[in-house]
């Protein structure tokens, strides 16, 4: 029933959420009734405070990370900057080996997303594509999967990896991608249900591997669903914490997410927080612009999920 | 040649199913071919192209079967049986019958942790819920700035757990944040809100509202889903706005409400990343979390056995809310109406 009631929302992948037209007026509410100028301008009053408390933090971010020292030590703190310092910028990338841990969380945020297209997108076209008796059986597994909750995994997945000597390398953080599962799969196959089948059986009567017809065939038609499963996988990756924090020691083959730790501890006494807050801006920065690059993909990804 | 042999006699059968004969480097060679020449179906065996699509399909799906069978069952058999054992990782396990779970019951550092989780979760998810639905009731908003407002709205769902908990230790600081100034306003004395049990947790609870947006834009997916006709039929009896908001956008949201419901619980079960980062469990264990006690355990007490126990009571104790979830939602909430 789940899967099924799915695919009503697959059609609005890629659709972008400023693009969605209501179906009623400007001017109206959603739910039809009239505002007058007056309550209209009340409740953009509303919306812009709400609008600030949901800013401030980012905004503090901002303006903390280009603080000179002295004015951060200011009491009490200014809301702007009296001048803006962006050698923090260039301080924060040298007083912890930065592109070090840049470097490696794109390395791994990479390999997680191309490995993690490719196999789902086999295992998706195995479920969505190719009619084998008890499929949807099996479906109800991956369904099942996605409410394991990971903490049960955990413990032996780190003692496998140790077993393996991994520990203190990118694998166990990167080869789990290689097997598809769980959400993405599940994405994916929605979306695909959808392609026409007609395609699919001209090329089979003509002749095609199923291989070929998956890449040359559903791919390309796939495309708005594997562009969200990629961004879905290159955010989960990048903002991952407990996986390196798990298995990552050597500094040199540490992540952002950890590597911004390292440096808070290493300066426990005295934390400089314009230069934390100048790498956390840093961090964020490659989400801001892959989010405003994708933004429908987004949002049609995330309200996806949200059907029942 | 088998395979063209295949083909003439899969024709007949194709069109009840739709998918048509199938002439891949699998299908040449096997038994399919033999299979597929063989005519009717014997009882409630698979045809030809049945067994063969069946192969190519378990092929397709074969990396699937082997991470599940790696990373999902053998993780959890694998729980199970190092919970009934001492292993701190190094020696190998011995076995001690259920003595971690009756650790873990009598455990006063289990109860602490469990009291603020549940603390976390009663107080976060409700609230969670609540202003996700004001935030999508603003983003579905038919006013010309509605794009400025998701956009402003979901950005701060985008930043990670890990930076925001930086950027909240430098936000709340008395010294150099600002919402000790704001709080001051009310007449509240300074204090450092992270270091005092009393309030770290709630510095957390609000912090995770932030990220409010996720389950915000999944609400505007159910919103819009409503047919309006619903609120012009209201509008025409004369229902006032918040009647129709909860006897119209409540009801028909529940799945969505449900959806979210799940999502923020087991998020909350979980929750481990601001406290680590934040107060390491400080001050005084308020924010000593189940999940970064088992992390403790197992990370850094070599307690690998007692953790797996920890481990195991939490995914019995997920799939108890679950059902408890299910049930409730048998009850409560509405798939009859929707716009499809």
């Amino acid at each position: 029933m789940a899967i099924n009631t799915l695919e009503t929302g697959t059609q609005n992948l890629g659709q972008s959420p400023t693009t969605i037209k209501s179906r009623s007026n400007y001017g109206r509410n959603p739910d039809g009734s009239r505002q007058g100028p007056v309550g209209k301008w009340v409740s953009r009053l509303v919306m812009l405070v709400v609008l600030i408390l949901f800013s401030l933090p980012l905004y503090w971010m901002l303006i903390s990370a280009l603080k000179s020292p002295e004015e951060l030590a200011q009491f009490p703190p200014t809301l702007f900057p009296n001048e803006l310092r962006w050698q923090n910028f260039v301080d924060a990338v040298t007083v912890m080996p930065f592109w070090t841990f840049f470097r490696n969380t794109a390395i791994i945020t990479i390999s997680v997303v191309v490995f993690s297209v490719v196999s789902n997108f086999i295992v998706a076209f195995g479920f969505a594509c190719i009619e084998w008796p008890g499929r949807n059986k099996v479906f109800f597994v991956v369904l099942a999967t996605l409410f394991l909750p990971f903490p049960v995994t955990l413990i032996p997945m780190f003692d496998m990896w140790a077993g393996l000597g991994f520990v203190n390398t990118w694998v166990p953080l990167i080869a789990p991608a290689l097997f598809a599962g769980g959400f993405f799969t599940f994405l994916l196959r929605q979306f695909m249900l959808q392609t026409p089948k007609d395609m699919m059986d001209a090329a089979r009567v003509d002749g095609a591997s199923e291989w070929a017809i998956a890449w040359r065939i559903v791919f390309p038609t796939a495309r708005p669903a594997v562009t969200v499963i990629a961004i879905f996988a290159a955010v989960g990756t990048w903002n991952d914490f407990m996986g390196p924090l798990i298995y990552l020691q050597d500094e040199s083959k540490q992540t952002l997410s950890i590597g911004m730790q390292v440096f808070r501890s290493v300066n426990s006494q005295d934390i400089q927080f314009n230069l934390l807050m100048a790498a956390s801006f840093l961090v964020l920065l490659p989400l801001v612009i892959l989010f405003f690059m994708f933004q429908r993909y987004f949002i049609s990804g995330i309200t996806l999920g949200g059907f029942k | 040649m088998s395979a063209s042999e295949a083909i003439a006699t899969d024709t007949p059968r194709a069109g009840s199913s739709g998918t048509g004969p199938v002439a891949d480097r699998t299908a040449r060679s096997g038994p399919s071919a033999r299979n597929g020449t063989g005519g009717k179906p014997a009882k409630r065996k698979l045809t030809g192209r049945e067994k063969r699509n069946l192969r190519v399909g378990l092929l397709f799906i074969s990396p699937w079967i082997i991470g599940v069978a790696v990373f999902v069952i053998y993780p959890l058999i694998y729980s199970f049986v190092i919970s009934l054992t001492q292993y701190s990782g190094m020696q190998s396990p011995t076995f001690i019958g259920f003595k971690n779970y009756i650790a873990a019951f009598a455990d006063p550092m289990v109860h602490t942790s469990v009291g603020n989780t549940v603390y976390y979760m009663l107080l976060a998810v409700p609230i969670g819920l609540i202003i996700a639905l004001l935030l999508a009731l603003a983003m579905n908003r038919n006013v010309r700035e509605v794009a400025i407002y998701r956009t402003l709205l979901y950005l701060p769902s985008l930043i990670p757990m890990f930076a925001m908990s930086f950027i909240f230790i430098v936000f709340v600081n008395p010294q150099f944040g600002i919402v000790n100034q704001f709080l001051g306003l009310f007449g509240m004395p300074d204090t450092n809100l992270l270091g005092e049990p009393r309030y770290a947790k709630i510095v957390m609870i609000v912090m995770a509202q932030l990220g409010a947006g996720n389950a915000a834009l999944i609400y505007l997916a159910g919103l819009r889903n409503i047919p309006e006709t619903l609120y012009e039929a209201a509008r025409i009896d004369g229902a006032s706005r918040m009647r129709q908001f909860f006897s119209i956008t409540v009801p028909l949201l529940t799945p969505t409400i449900l959806f979210n419901l799940i999502t923020g619980v087991s998020g909350a079960m979980m929750v481990f990343t601001e406290a680590f980062i934040m107060t390491n469990g400080g001050p005084d264990n308020s924010t000593l979390f189940y999940m970064l006690y088992l992390y403790r355990n197992a990370f850094s007490y070599g307690q690998l056995g007692f953790a797996s126990a920890l481990a195991v009571l939490l995914f019995l104790f997920g799939m108890l809310l679950a059902g408890l979830i299910y049930w409730l939602s048998r009850r409560f909430v509405n798939y009859d109406v929707s716009a499809g």
